[in-house]
């Protein structure tokens, strides 16, 4: 191999296996922030010896063995031997009197629940969501700090602290690798779910910027997701969640124009969605919905883009079923946005008037005060009613308060168009 | 990016219909399967029954010719696919060589070609009028 093709190489290893080799060691060091300097470690040494030696026929264990016999030489270093468990210091010996890196299959039993706790560790409600998310793509998803500051437009430096600063105040507040039981789960879960939501909703519809959207952030949300509903086959809004990001992920290329600009849901060709995603959502969604219960918020969410993705062409969408569908998203996940979404349903379903009375009502929401959507969804109520100044007006506002530069050239046109 | 990884098994060129991968091999694939499905990056995979059972179509001049398996010519013949979303044409490699293929196995790694690597004038061939006719009604405020 050239030395390109190794780093290459390296890079895609790095890729698949890190996170379980730092969820591996976290659980033997107890410390996320420890395990990744193991972690970084082993890399360096994969950096130093496989452009000679060539990638191992199991790189996995490879870095597994090197960072278990870092940690064995800082434990011994740090004399903290008798305070471990036992089974750490036995495992650690192995280590250290093998020859050969250890072919681990024992440890891949552990693999799963490490990995499932090292996502609840990174999603820690202790964090902010910031937080949470910056620790989550670093650890979980095998991103650089470079690339995560390029994906929320931020400073690399403000990045590099905030994962700084997040593994210590999970070391200070003494956070337990664990995965949480009973009641505390399903709160727990929630903020999962949330952080990679945030994150696929960054490449969707990304709040600033140039890009209208950013695939390969989607990517990596639903890369993230379909891993957590293997290791959470049980939950069913993990499922929905999965759901809910494969059918929108399906209307990627057909969101954007030839000129980067946005396409609305309703104009855009259904020709280019993307039919594969489509069938990996309804598949994902009935997962959810047979695993029996009422719906939570995510699936109810997916079961609105299902819909979507059910109908052909945009006249024949079920909007009735669509406003049923959010009808219970608002009793049982209420908010201003989900009003609003519900008010867009009901005008498609019953006509604009009954819509913008409903959107009228909101706009008194302080939460919707900065929301672009807000006016944005009024000017097309009040264009569709006739009342063409008044929807301009509305446009107008809309894009004064989006930070999204193609968004804010197509509300800018709509408004012009209402003449 | 999306990466397929065809299966190319020496020797299915000549497998007669109904043959069928002997059950350790297909326990060793599934785990594989799994492996892949658990880092979230398998979209779908399928396996082919062999070309004895297919047929080939052929054109001349717009005219279509159907010949019936096996393939005299054929020297490599497909026996299976994974199509998988990652995130460099090194990562499709690095999976592919983890798969616990025999000796007489090739896994030929082909990406799957994006709208976005089309030049505009393919993008505007196959986005079709249909949609730039929707674009610009909308444009006319209509």
């Amino acid at each position: 191999m050239t030395s390109p093709e190794v780093h290459g190489a390296i890079d895609a290893v790095w890729r698949i296996e890190s996170a379980r080799l730092i969820a591996g060691l976290t659980r033997l060091m107890g410390d996320v922030g420890l395990a990744e300097d193991l972690a970084q470690d082993a890399l360096v040494a994969a950096l130093q010896q496989w452009p000679e030696s060539g990638v191992p026929r199991n790189p996995g264990a490879w870095l597994m063995a090197v960072a278990k016999h870092r940690a064995f030489d800082q434990l011994r270093r740090y004399k903290m031997l008798e305070r471990k468990h036992w089974e750490l210091s036995h495992e650690l010996e192995a280590v250290q009197e093998a020859a050969v890196p250890v072919l681990d299959t024992a440890l891949d039993d552990h693999i799963g629940d490490d990995l499932l706790r090292l996502v609840f560790t990174t999603c820690h409600p202790v964090l902010s969501t910031e937080a949470r998310v910056a620790l989550t793509l670093r650890l979980l998803g095998g991103l650089t700090t470079e690339e995560i500051a390029r994906a929320f437009l931020v400073p690399v430096p403000t990045i590099a602290q905030r994962i700084v600063r997040a593994k210590r105040t999970l070391a200070e507040a003494r956070v337990p690798f664990e995965v949480p039981r009973g009641p505390e789960l399903a709160l727990r879960l929630a903020s999962v779910l949330e952080v990679i939501y945030l994150v696929f909703n960054e490449g969707y519809a990304a709040t600033a910027g140039q890009d209208w959207v950013r695939p390969a952030l989607c990517e990596d949300a639903l890369r993230l997701g379909r891993i957590l509903a293997e290791l959470a086959p049980e939950e069913p809004e993990v499922h929905g969640l999965v759901a809910l990001m494969e059918i929108q992920a399906s209307r990627l290329r057909a969101r954007v124009g030839p000129g980067g600009e946005p396409v609305l849901l309703l104009d855009q060709n259904r020709a280019r969605w993307d039919q594969l995603l489509i069938r990996r959502g309804l598949a994902a969604l009935e997962r959810a919905e047979s695993l029996g219960g009422a719906l939570g918020p995510y699936a109810l969410q997916a079961g609105i883009a299902a819909c979507h993705a059910r109908a052909r062409t945009a006249a024949e969408t079920d909007w009735p079923r669509i406003v049923a569908r959010y009808d219970a998203l608002a009793q049982l996940a209420p908010s201003p946005v989900v009003e609003l979404n519900r008010a867009v349903a009901i005008a498609m379903a019953f006509g604009p008037a009954a819509g913008l009375e409903l959107v009228d009502a909101l706009a008194s929401e302080r939460a919707l005060a900065g929301y672009h959507l807000l006016p944005s969804v009024r000017g097309d109520l009040l264009r569709k009613l006739g009342r063409l100044d008044e929807a301009r007006t509305e446009f107008e506002r809309a894009a004064a308060l989006t930070r999204n530069a193609p968004e804010r050239t197509l509300l800018l046109e709509r408004a012009a168009a209402c003449r | 990016m999306r990466f397929m990884m065809l299966m190319i098994p020496k020797g299915y060129e000549t497998a007669a219909p109904g043959t069928m991968p002997d059950a350790d091999g297909v326990a060793a694939m599934m785990k594989y399967n799994e492996e892949l499905q658990k880092a979230g990056v398998l979209l779908a995979l399928d396996g082919l029954h062999p070309p004895s059972m297919g047929a080939r179509v052929s054109f001349s001049r717009g005219k279509p010719k159907v010949t019936d398996g096996p393939f005299a010519e054929a020297k490599e013949v497909l026996g299976g696919f994974w199509m998988i979303d990652v995130k460099s044409k090194a990562e499709a490699i690095e999976w592919a060589s983890r798969c616990p293929a025999g000796d007489n196995e090739v896994i030929e790694i082909r990406q799957v070609q994006e709208f976005s690597d089309f030049p505009p004038d393919v993008q505007e061939a196959a986005a079709g009028f249909p949609e730039m006719q929707v674009q610009a009604a909308r444009r006319q405020g209509s």
